[in-house]
């Protein structure tokens, strides 16, 4: 066995189903040591943002217009596809985490899974399990919610009227810190399986699982542009996210006080939906009791009524 | 054409048109006309009125207050307190103190009240129209027939959810969100007081009510019944004010809810004011709703929809089908239909029950208006008072002719623009834009080009163009063959930067329990 200089690979961003290097140029070093980092990571600017946007939009009416079972097929294929790439997302997981640099780390191999950071902590290879319990739990929505969100409602006249969930568009999702999976996954499936397009941002304290979730949603069949994944820093992008008109939504949870009322004050001028959890208690990503709730999906809908007479 | 009907503060106006057919002889012009035909009932009014506050009439602590008008007659109805920054922190705290009891209490038990509440507005129906009609200029036979009725049924409809609520919420367990304030519009007074009180009592919630400067009577009626019916004290607790009691409201921070209905520009302000603390919030905000009819519409039934849709209430209504999109085969049809219907239309006097179009609001909504008018005719459009009868050239013949009181004759505008002011902009009165398209495709694409999305129309009797054309337009209510319908199981509320949240059906709880 001869020695073999490794690939070493810098992960990039996903947009409109394509892997474009941000247009700044940037990337940063992730995990590893600071002499040997695990990858490097393109760093999402403002520009970036602004194509993932378009993309997503471009992207909105073929998705909000398939069938809800065609959304669940393909929610269900991205748990497929995580599945098979089960030790390349731990791996991420682990490797993924900030430099460290005075420690001389072991480059870990690649393609490994660790065995968990702290004792008692869940194991990388759990939070990808949970991620991918969590799409499947979120494709079975898909053709669901609309049932237990909407109703037939009873006027007093003669009159046909009902009330169903569409879509409210455009989403822009933070994945949290400290969960760079599973929380990233559980931001965006809700909106997904409701027929919105997501722009979504990597956890800012990890950004790798972000890039590999870019890698696995580009072959499970979803439409180019119905998620694009930007990796970069939250601090840069959080404001922009805010104020840009185009826009709809945002999902956001275990943000600081700061940055919560940033994407508040930023969304009041076009009237988007703002949804930040775990403003009083951070939230588990592991609780499913809390994670897997169609009040969830029901952030990103809004209610039609329709009326229209019942007798000729 | 004047009575001695003024014992009410009422006046009579008639269009110049009306009141020349009138000065001739019978025999000569066999023209059909109306007698005055005014409500009787009497209501009284104290000159003046405190904030209703813990269950109690409390003056205002700034002893500052302002006066209410009849916007028919210009003449102050009452003066009534103008709440500042202490008067609403005595009504915060008083809610407040009263939410450990009120949210422990069994939700059959707070059901018991709203039934309570809602039995008394409809045994004073009579009364609340009357005064709806006085304080806020709209025709007394939609207070009687819409608004008042609306406001009994929404009651009813909220008290029996009270003890239902974990029906609503899928596998969850509904909580209360705790102290809500609420800013209400001058449009429907009361009827909006009731979309923002019912679902919060019924969920557990007190209530901090402001409502608009201009109609405060109702509001003010309403707590009387609260009263009346032991309603425990400060859980609906209702301060008179202006904007500045408004936006004292709002940057109070024992909130635990924000619940507007206005305009859009102040809905912003109010979200950017909630951003830092967190509020929850709903805001129901403005539109410019389209109203489209296709040429295999049934033509009758469209126009009297298209009336309906921007006619009602002096369309001062925020879902009002104020464009409307007519299929160029029809345009002229529909132009001509529109003319002569407009017409008839009786604009006067609003406590007489054969009036159409009652009264504006208040002087700055007619200013608003006519400024809309004059832009709209700058732009190019072209203007119809079909109704004006030679009384004055543009928007003159709209609002010229008539005597005290705020009047605008309904009137649309043809040869507009999709780019013209008044196709963007929210006029909200009695003055329609009417434009056309050619395909399907084209109508639904204009439709949804705008920021607003509260509400839509239209018109056609193919069954599945109905259902794709609807599914495609981009607004929270969709109202197809009929228009401007409401009813307390009925969801209402906007997409875009119409305002976000439900107001009315098993969707108008969500704003006011935490799940």
């Amino acid at each position: 066995m001869t020695d073999r200089l490794e690939i070493s690979k810098t992960y990039k961003l996903f947009i409109d189903g394509k892997f474009p290097r941000s247009e700044s140029g940037r990337s940063w070093p992730v995990g590893g040591s600071e002499a040997a980092p695990f990858a490097h990571v393109s760093k999402a600017s403002r520009k970036d943002l602004r194509e993932a946007v378009e993309s997503a939009r471009r992207a909105l009416p073929g998705w909000a217009g398939a069938t809800a079972y065609l959304r669940g097929q393909i929610l269900y294929r991205i748990a497929e596809m995580m599945e098979g790439k089960r030790d390349e997302l731990a791996g991420a997981i682990e490797a993924g985490l900030p430099a460290a640099p005075k420690t001389k780390a072991k480059k870990p191999a690649r393609g490994k899974a660790g065995s968990g950071a702290k004792a008692g902590a869940a194991s990388p290879l759990d939070e990808v399990t949970a991620a991918i319990d969590r799409v499947v739990h979120y494709a079975g929505w898909a053709d669901k919610y609309a049932q237990v969100l909407g109703c037939n409602n009873p006027v007093a006249g003669p009159y046909y009227n009902f009330t169903s969930p569409e879509p409210v568009g455009v989403v822009a999702a933070f994945g949290p810190d400290g969960s760079p999976l599973l929380g990233l996954v559980s931001v965006i499936v809700p909106a997904l399986c409701a027929g919105n397009t997501l722009v979504a941002i990597s956890a800012n304290d990890n950004p790798l699982p972000a890039a590999v979730l870019g890698e696995v949603l580009a072959t499970s069949d979803v439409p180019p542009g119905v998620v694009n994944v930007l990796t970069g820093e939250r601090a840069e992008l959080i404001s922009h996210v805010a104020n840009h008109r185009d826009i709809d939504a945002i999902h956001a949870a275990n943000l600081s006080e700061a940055e919560a009322a940033t994407l508040r004050a930023g969304a009041a001028e076009n009237v988007k939906r703002v949804s930040v959890r775990g403003s009083r208690e951070r939230i588990d990503w592991f609780d499913e009791e809390v994670c897997q709730d169609p009040w969830w999906i029901e952030s990103f809908v809004e209610m039609k009524t329709m009326w229209h007479p019942a007798r000729a | 054409m004047s009575t001695d009907h003024a014992s009410n503060g009422h006046v009579t106006t008639e269009s110049p048109a009306a009141q020349r057919v009138a000065a001739r002889s019978p025999f000569v012009a066999p023209t059909w006309n109306y007698a005055p035909a005014p409500e009787s009932v009497k209501v009284e009014i104290s000159p003046t009125y405190g904030h209703y506050i813990g269950g109690a009439w409390v003056s205002p602590k700034g002893g500052k207050r302002l006066a209410t008008l009849n916007p028919a007659t210009e003449k102050p109805l009452a003066e009534v307190a103008l709440g500042a920054a202490s008067d609403v922190d005595g009504a915060v705290k008083a809610a407040r103190k009263a939410l450990p009891a009120w949210s422990a209490l069994p939700g059959a038990e707070r059901g018991k009240y709203l039934f309570r509440i809602a039995r008394r507005i409809q045994e004073r129906a009579r009364e609340l129209a009357a005064l709806e009609t006085l304080d806020s200029g709209k025709p007394i036979k939609e207070s009687r027939d819409v608004d008042v009725p609306l406001v009994a049924a929404h009651f009813f409809y909220y008290a029996g959810w009270a003890d239902k609520l974990a029906y609503a919420f899928a596998g969850r367990t509904p909580k209360p969100v705790g102290v809500c304030g609420q800013i209400i519009p001058w449009n429907f007074p009361l009827l909006m007081a009731a979309w923002k009180l019912a679902p919060a009592l019924a969920c557990g919630n007190v209530c901090v009510l402001k409502p608009a400067e201009t109609t405060p009577l109702t509001a003010l009626r309403l707590a009387e019944i609260c009263d009346e019916v032991g309603l425990p004290a400060g859980v609906v607790n209702v301060v008179t004010g202006d904007g500045s009691t408004g936006a004292a409201l709002v940057q109070h921070e024992g909130l635990d809810k924000i619940a507007f209905t206005g305009s859009t520009e102040v809905g912003k302000k109010i979200a950017l004011a909630a951003a830092t603390r967190g509020t929850r919030l709903t805001l129901e905000l403005g539109g410019k709703s389209p109203h489209i009819i296709f040429e295999d519409a049934s033509l009758d039934q469209a126009i009297e929809g298209i009336i309906q849709g921007i006619y009602f209430n002096q369309g001062e209504v925020c879902c009002a089908g104020s464009r409307l999109l007519v299929q160029e085969s029809i345009l002229p049809e529909v132009v001509k239909r529109l003319e002569l219907r407009l017409a008839s239309l009786r604009v006067g006097d609003p406590m007489d029950k054969n009036t159409d179009v009652g009264a504006v609001n208040s002087r700055g909504q007619l200013e608003r208006i006519e400024f809309y008018l004059k832009e709209g005719e700058r732009e190019g459009a072209r203007l119809h008072v079909p109704g004006a009868g030679g009384s004055g050239a543009g928007a003159g013949a709209a609002l010229e002719g008539f005597g005290a009181g705020y009047f605008c004759r309904p009137c649309f505008f043809s040869d507009v623009q999709p780019s013209h002011v008044i196709a963007r902009e929210e006029i909200f009165g009695p003055v329609l834009s009417v434009m056309s398209f050619r395909t399907p495709d084209e109508a639904v694409a204009r439709a949804n080009n705008t920021p607003y999305g509260l509400a839509a129309g239209v018109w056609t009797d193919k069954g599945a163009k109905v259902l794709e054309i609807a599914s495609r337009l981009k607004a929270g209510v969709v109202w197809c063959n009929t228009y401007n319908r409401f009813d307390p199981a009925s969801p209402f509320g906007g997409f875009k930067e119409s305002g976000f949240g439900r107001e009315g059906g098993m969707q108008g709880l969500r704003a006011y329990v935490s799940v």
